[in-house]
């Protein structure tokens, strides 16, 4: 067994935001379809539909649109998800809706992604959507962004142009903190420099996109991190062969455990040591994220779903008052003295809004500090007291555990999702003005 | 399975070199993020059951839920939808793992429901799209919460959209404009009596990562997912078996072939390809060089519209 089709793959996921006029659904048809990973009963039926759309050429982009209704509006609702790989490399690809009304998607496909792509149009260069799905991408701390400079077949291939708008979106970027920006000059729609390099741009020596996509670096090093494991079920078998057993079930959310570490249970704060690690194919030594793992600790507290486990020696900081940055994701605004259920790593507690504490406008980055309310879509602080204490990691610093979810108490939807802390944007101390949100 | 002789006898030293902090692997990053899901429904729901069709997506789902519970015994349900038209060979299997693993199966039958009345015999002889009342009638029945399936992303365009946990409402129908934005792992399965949500832990698996994670695991399968001789008919460009339901008609002739199965369904509407594919090695090579997606090649019930798939989610099917 074994020796067909072995590559070690790692997996990167990305996301991507821009609007149809971009040629997004083009690039990602694009993407799809020059890995082969558009197969041949696909590709018919979008030849089919393009024929009866009366369009000349087929039209890749109607291999993304997934809904009824998005194809006869011609636009994308929800976030669709993608899959194409390489010899080296697997991809999740969170294909995001770039309309201002949905910006929750965006937010949604960003959350998980370790890049983004963000779209522009050759002939348009930034505009303020660009800059939005930028400041979103930066809001989520997504590590890096690619700028495809799309359709440049309809402005000659100009390196000017190109290097006009790169140096544009650099500026941008370095406003909102983004460290790894990769502006990549392309045509979706005639395959320049998406999977194989262009003739027609010898004054660019970067990258094909695929060929970033393959090299971005997706290792996190588990080591540098602070060791964080929400316990998601206790398991007890109390079978005849493991009539004791007591385990702890939950994937290492940062960081690494090893066997002998001391650790804490929070938010009761019980102390106690690693005894072992157990996993359906044996024992380990150490575990480090994203591993599932089952932990067994040498002391019998009262360790139950919803509890995390950190290293004793470095204990992160718990507590009820919640600050936090969300996007607000419900047509109910949030009121003061609302409850609300509050989802923070795997433990849910009841809530009561304090109050919201600013607004950010994501066109202009500027922060309305006198906001008092939050509609559908846009992003603020809020101020929520939690009926007992929890694990309040930074997002700025964690960008696995310091999430949460605000969850209607009546119906169950999704409020509001947030990162732990007052705002996560990142000042430029040399542009005070443009960029005031902290 | 290789979960059968799961120890915990194993001396620590010898896996000490292997778990070295380091990027996991694809598959292994598909199967912590399969484990946290089925941990996460456990933790959540107070019913949760998986769909068992004896497929090979659900048997993947089954060796992924024995693993995120190990040592303790997998704490949900099986319930298989069953049409009436299953292969034999599936339901022997689905009966031995059941048996092996000592799992509670709950059978919810089509043919039950049609001599109940409650769904009607179509035409064409095809119970794929009957499949969805006998199960939300089990769903009801059971008062099940948690509806795990093997659906993946990569099957479908409507199934694209789908998410992890997708809340389904008393009439078990999907409405995929009002769907719960998913954000981070963290799910939200909080949903009112009468609702239910289904969980699909193989999301973000391709066909070619299901067919790797079984060799990997050394999963055994029903033996139609392997080449064998059998009496077939064309229909459609696709090769049924003939049976009860209602094929071989008019000038259909039956010839025997070297068929394989790539997807487990109604046998009226699931279709076999021409392989030579003995082993798990030989079907991963044939699945990375194939130019048709499984739905595309084996299922009449997805080439009915453009919109087929998305229609039957609607309703309350898998």
């Amino acid at each position: 067994m074994g020796k067909t089709q072995h590559h070690e793959r790692d997996l990167l996921r990305l996301a991507t935001a821009g609007s149809v006029d971009d040629g997004k659904s083009t690039l990602i048809g694009r993407l799809l379809y020059d890995t082969k990973s558009v197969l041949a009963d696909q590709l018919a039926a979008v030849e089919r539909a393009s024929v009866a759309r009366g369009g000349a050429v087929v039209d890749l982009a109607l291999l993304t649109d997934g809904l009824r209704a998005e194809r006869e509006q011609g636009i994308t609702i929800d976030v669709a998800y993608r899959y194409f790989s390489t010899a080296t490399r697997a991809f999740v690809l969170a294909d995001t809706p770039g309309h201002v009304q949905y910006t929750r998607n965006m937010v949604t496909g960003a959350s998980t992604a370790e890049l983004a792509i963000v779209l522009v149009d050759a002939r348009k260069g930034v505009l303020e959507q660009t800059r939005r799905h930028a400041a979103i991408a930066a809001l989520l701390r997504v590590p890096h962004i690619v700028l495809a400079v799309n359709k440049m077949d309809l402005v000659d291939f100009d390196e000017a142009t190109f290097r006009d708008i790169a140096a544009d979106f650099a500026r941008y970027a370095a406003d909102l903190g983004v460290r790894d920006v990769q502006a990549i000059p392309l045509s979706a729609l005639e395959g320049d420099n998406v999977v194989d390099a262009s003739t027609r741009t010898p004054w660019y020596d970067g990258p094909t996109l695929l060929a970033h996509l393959e090299d971005v670096p997706v290792d996190r090093d588990p080591t540098t991190e602070a060791f964080r494991f929400p316990v998601q079920v206790v398991i007890r078998p109390r079978t005849p062969e493991h009539p004791d057993y007591r385990g702890y079930a939950g994937r290492v959310a940062s960081g690494v455990v090893r066997v002998g570490d001391e650790v804490v249970v929070l938010p009761a704060g019980g102390r106690t040591r690693v005894v072992g690690i157990g996993t359906a194919d044996g024992e380990l030594t150490q575990a480090f994220a994203p591993q599932s793992v089952t932990l067994r600790l040498a002391d019998d507290l009262d360790v139950s779903r919803g509890d995390v486990l950190a290293p004793a020696d470095a204990p992160p900081v718990t507590g009820s008052d919640l600050v936090g940055t969300v996007c607000w994701l419900s047509e109910r605004a949030p009121a003061p003295g609302a409850r609300v259920l509050v989802r923070i790593g795997t433990r849910t507690v009841r809530g009561l809004v304090r109050g919201v504490g600013s607004r950010l406008d994501i066109d202009t980055l500027t922060v309305d500090e006198d906001a008092t309310s939050l509609a559908l879509n846009e992003i603020g602080t809020v101020h929520v007291r939690l009926a007992e204490p929890v694990v309040l990691d930074a997002y700025a610093e964690h960008r696995r555990t310091g999430v949460f979810l605000l969850v209607d108490q009546a119906d169950g939807s999704t409020l509001a999702a947030g990162m732990v802390g007052p705002s996560v944007l990142v000042a430029a101390p040399e542009d005070p003005e443009r960029c005031r949100a902290r | 399975m290789r979960v059968a002789h799961m120890t915990t006898e194993t001396t620590v030293t010898e896996f000490r070199a292997a778990t070295a902090p380091r990027t996991l692997t694809q598959l292994e990053t598909l199967e912590s993020e399969a484990i946290h899901i089925f941990r996460e429904v456990a933790g959540e729901f107070e019913r949760p059951v998986v769909l068992f069709s004896g497929g090979k997506d659900s048997v993947v789902m089954l060796h992924l839920a024995r693993k995120a519970f190990w040592p303790a015994p997998v704490p949900f349900m099986l319930l298989h939808v069953d049409t009436g038209h299953n292969f034999p060979e599936v339901i022997d299997y689905r009966d031995a793992v059941v048996a092996a693993h000592r799992l509670r199966l709950v059978v919810a039958s089509v043919q039950d429901a049609i001599d109940a009345g409650s769904v009607r015999e179509r035409p064409d002889g095809s119970r794929n799209a009957l499949q969805t009342v006998p199960l939300l009638e089990a769903i009801t029945t059971h008062r099940f919460d948690a509806v795990f399936g093997g659906g993946r992303r990569d099957e479908e365009k409507a199934r694209a959209k789908e998410r992890v946990f997708s809340l389904r409402d008393e009439l078990g129908q999907w409405d995929p404009r009002r769907q719960r934005p998913e954000l981070w792992d963290l799910y939200n399965g909080r949903h009112s009596p009468g609702e239910h949500v289904r969980v699909f832990p193989l999301s973000n698996w391709t066909e070619l990562d299901v067919w790797r994670y079984i060799e990997r695991e050394r999963i055994d399968l029903p033996t139609i997912y392997y080449a064998h001789e059998r009496q077939v008919f064309l229909r459609d460009g696709m090769w049924l078996a003939p049976g009860d339901w209602g094929g071989p008609r008019g000038a259909e002739t039956v010839e025997r072939r070297t068929v394989r199965y790539r997807t487990v369904g109604d046998m009226s509407c699931t279709g076999a390809v021409e392989s030579e594919a003995l082993t798990v090695d030989d079907v991963i090579v044939e699945v990375a060089a194939s130019r048709l997606t499984e739905r595309g090649a084996t299922r009449a019930d997805d080439r009915a519209s453009e919109a087929a798939m998305e229609d039957r989610k609607r309703e309350g099917y898998f």
